[in-house]
């Protein structure tokens, strides 16, 4: 006799309760999703006007409030320095544990540190560079250049992290085909193992300056906040977070939505800046 | 070590004088400056005529002396000698995990890249010890090309670039890569198949074109020896023959060291062969003795299929 037999009602009605369960915690887990986005829309898109993004705070009681044009040139110029700062240190201990640590006691600890780094709360980043650069008022009190190294401070084991895995990922045939050429191993590093590695490395870069471009405590006891468009690093500086966290406690529904426009205004970058980091890893898997 | 297989060399050997000569007189004989290096500056068509239908070059002889190599504490390689003749194929046999592999691996200095991993003895190409203390592992992997199992061209390069990563990445400077890159695909006989479609990807080949080019991107570094691991494994029949065919024609100017699994090829295309197991030599001898009538039972047993 055969043992081929329909599944029985007991298996059926598990799976079937299993497949419930899980799709019953997706959609819970997707509400706070959506309504984050959709408060973000109903509040904030009233406030998005073309002079919103080209002016700035006018201090004015009655009308127009001004835009947010110095908090968004602040956030770019500031995670612009932080990526400038963050990216080659964390792309470089990343080579290191790879390629030349690689089973050494020393990179595990390295290892190990970056991890704990990357649990840190960002406002210990903030208060450190306070005590650090601000307190002994090195060039200045606060300024945005400061802001910029807490906020390169928070990127460097994210980009170190990533960078790392990408890099495991490189097959090590192609290490020993390129060493059993002849070819150094600084060579092969820049040829062969960077070349291969790159859309990898973008990508983990692009998605910690998208963490970065959003925090705000780093920036707060740092580079401070100012109301004018400022392009000096050397000085304080807006950014989104800052003209969010600002603009929020105050008592006028004016400034509160002036607050909410610029939180969308935040999430759309961020949100642009992870769809080009998820081009960037679907073109080099298509190629 | 200066007996490079140079298109000027060659013309010299055509006329028997190969064997007595050194390798210093060659290149004064037919008149081409030492200084030229390698890579002349001859017409390419010229040149690659010459390499490619009658070319030969004296190979380069491998002596190995009390080899032994090592993962940690465990002996892979257990105190081996043998000797790989000049401008012949030598074949290494063995079951999976015999050490033949990693012995190859000791010969152009790729063993010690391994964590944990060493050797021990001499290893001599043309008298001088690879593992002297002054010598450069880099030079040796130059002069020692290798042909890996698994067809890997670079990834993010073309076919051009492949085959010319092999010059680059050696840091040897060429005043004509172009020509370089048809002599390495010619002398891998890959060139008619991919001269129209040089700029594409080096993947885009099926794997037995994939493999001929990464014998190319070999060549191209002008090595005096030809390490092959087990180069056919991942191909398909009509494929393996074609790189088989390749390796009977590249032993004319190469000293080639083939690692293979399977018994049908090394007597197809080996001159010698060398029967390996748990990191012992059991034997080596000419290839037709080793498969019709080898002196240890062990060979015997291997290759009429015993065991392995």
């Amino acid at each position: 006799m055969s043992a081929l037999v329909g599944v029985s009602a007991r298996r059926r009605r598990t799976d079937q309760l299993g497949r419930g369960v899980l799709l019953l915690a997706t959609l819970i887990a997707l509400v706070p999703l959506v309504a984050i986005v959709y408060t973000l829309i109903q509040k904030g898109a009233g406030a998005i006007s073309l002079s919103f993004f080209t002016t700035d705070p006018n201090g004015r009681f009655l009308g127009d409030p001004g835009g947010i044009k110095g908090a968004i040139v602040g956030t770019v110029l500031m995670v612009a320095l932080a990526a400038a700062l963050a990216v080659p240190f964390g792309i470089g201990v990343a080579l290191y544990m790879v390629e030349y640590g690689r089973g050494t006691r020393f990179a595990s600890v390295v290892r190990y540190f970056v991890d704990v780094m990357t649990g840190v709360p960002s406002v210990v980043f903030g208060l450190f560079i306070y005590i650090l650069l601000v307190v002994t008022k090195v060039g200045g009190g606060f300024t945005a250049w400061k802001g910029s190294v807490a906020l390169a401070l928070l990127m460097l084991p994210v980009v170190t992290r990533s960078a790392e895995v990408v890099l495991l990922l490189v097959p090590n045939d192609l290490r020993e085909t390129a060493l059993a050429l002849g070819s150094p191993r600084w060579k092969v590093i820049l040829r062969i193992v960077l070349p291969t590695a790159l859309p990898g490395l973008v990508t983990g870069s692009l998605l910690a300056v998208a963490r970065a471009a959003g925090e705000t405590a780093p920036l707060l006891f740092t580079a401070f906040g100012l109301s004018t468009t400022s392009f000096n690093l050397g000085n304080q500086m807006n950014s989104l977070p800052i003209q969010i966290f600002n603009d929020v406690q105050k008592a006028q529904d004016r400034l509160v939505e002036r607050a909410w426009g610029a939180a969308l205004t935040l999430v759309v970058m961020i949100l642009v800046l992870t769809l080009v980091a998820r081009l960037v890893q679907r073109r080099s898997r298509t190629a | 070590m200066n007996g490079k297989g140079t298109a000027e060399s060659m013309d010299s050997a055509e006329t028997g004088s190969d064997e007595g000569s050194t390798a210093d007189a060659r290149p004064a004989e037919t008149g081409a400056a030492p200084s030229r290096g390698r890579i002349s500056a001859r017409a390419p068509e010229t040149r690659v005529a010459e390499q490619h239908d009658r070319g030969a070059a004296d190979g380069h002889r491998v002596s190995l002396k009390g080899l032994r190599a090592f993962y940690g504490d465990s002996e892979a390689v257990k105190d081996v000698d043998l000797d790989f003749e000049p401008n012949r194929v030598t074949a290494m046999i063995g079951p999976s995990g015999c050490g033949k592999s990693t012995l190859v691996r000791c010969i152009n200095r790729m063993h010690e890249e391994i964590p944990g991993a060493r050797a021990e003895g001499e290893v001599l190409l043309d008298e001088q010890d690879v593992y002297a203390e002054k010598v450069d592992v880099v030079a040796v992997r130059r002069s020692i090309g290798m042909v890996f199992q698994k067809p890997n061209p670079f990834p993010t390069m073309s076919i051009f670039d492949n085959v010319a990563a092999g010059v680059r990445l050696s840091g040897k400077r060429s005043n004509d890569l172009k020509g370089v890159v048809e002599r390495s695909l010619r002398g891998a006989g890959l060139w008619e198949e991919v001269k129209d479609r040089l700029g594409e990807a080096g993947l885009g080949l099926s794997g037995g074109q994939q493999q001929r080019l990464c014998i190319a991107r070999t060549i191209a570094v002008q090595p005096e020896v030809i390490i092959m691991d087990e180069p056919c494994s991942a191909l398909d029949p009509v494929a393996t023959l074609r790189v088989e065919e390749l390796i009977s024609e590249l032993k004319r100017r190469y000293t080639i060291i083939l690692v293979t699994h399977n018994m049908q090829q090394a007597a197809r295309i080996a001159d010698k062969t060398a029967f390996m197991l748990t990191g012992e030599m059991v034997e080596f001898a000419d290839t037709e003795k080793i498969f019709t009538n080898p002196d240890d039972e062990r060979t015997e047993d291997y290759v009429t299929g015993k065991f392995g």
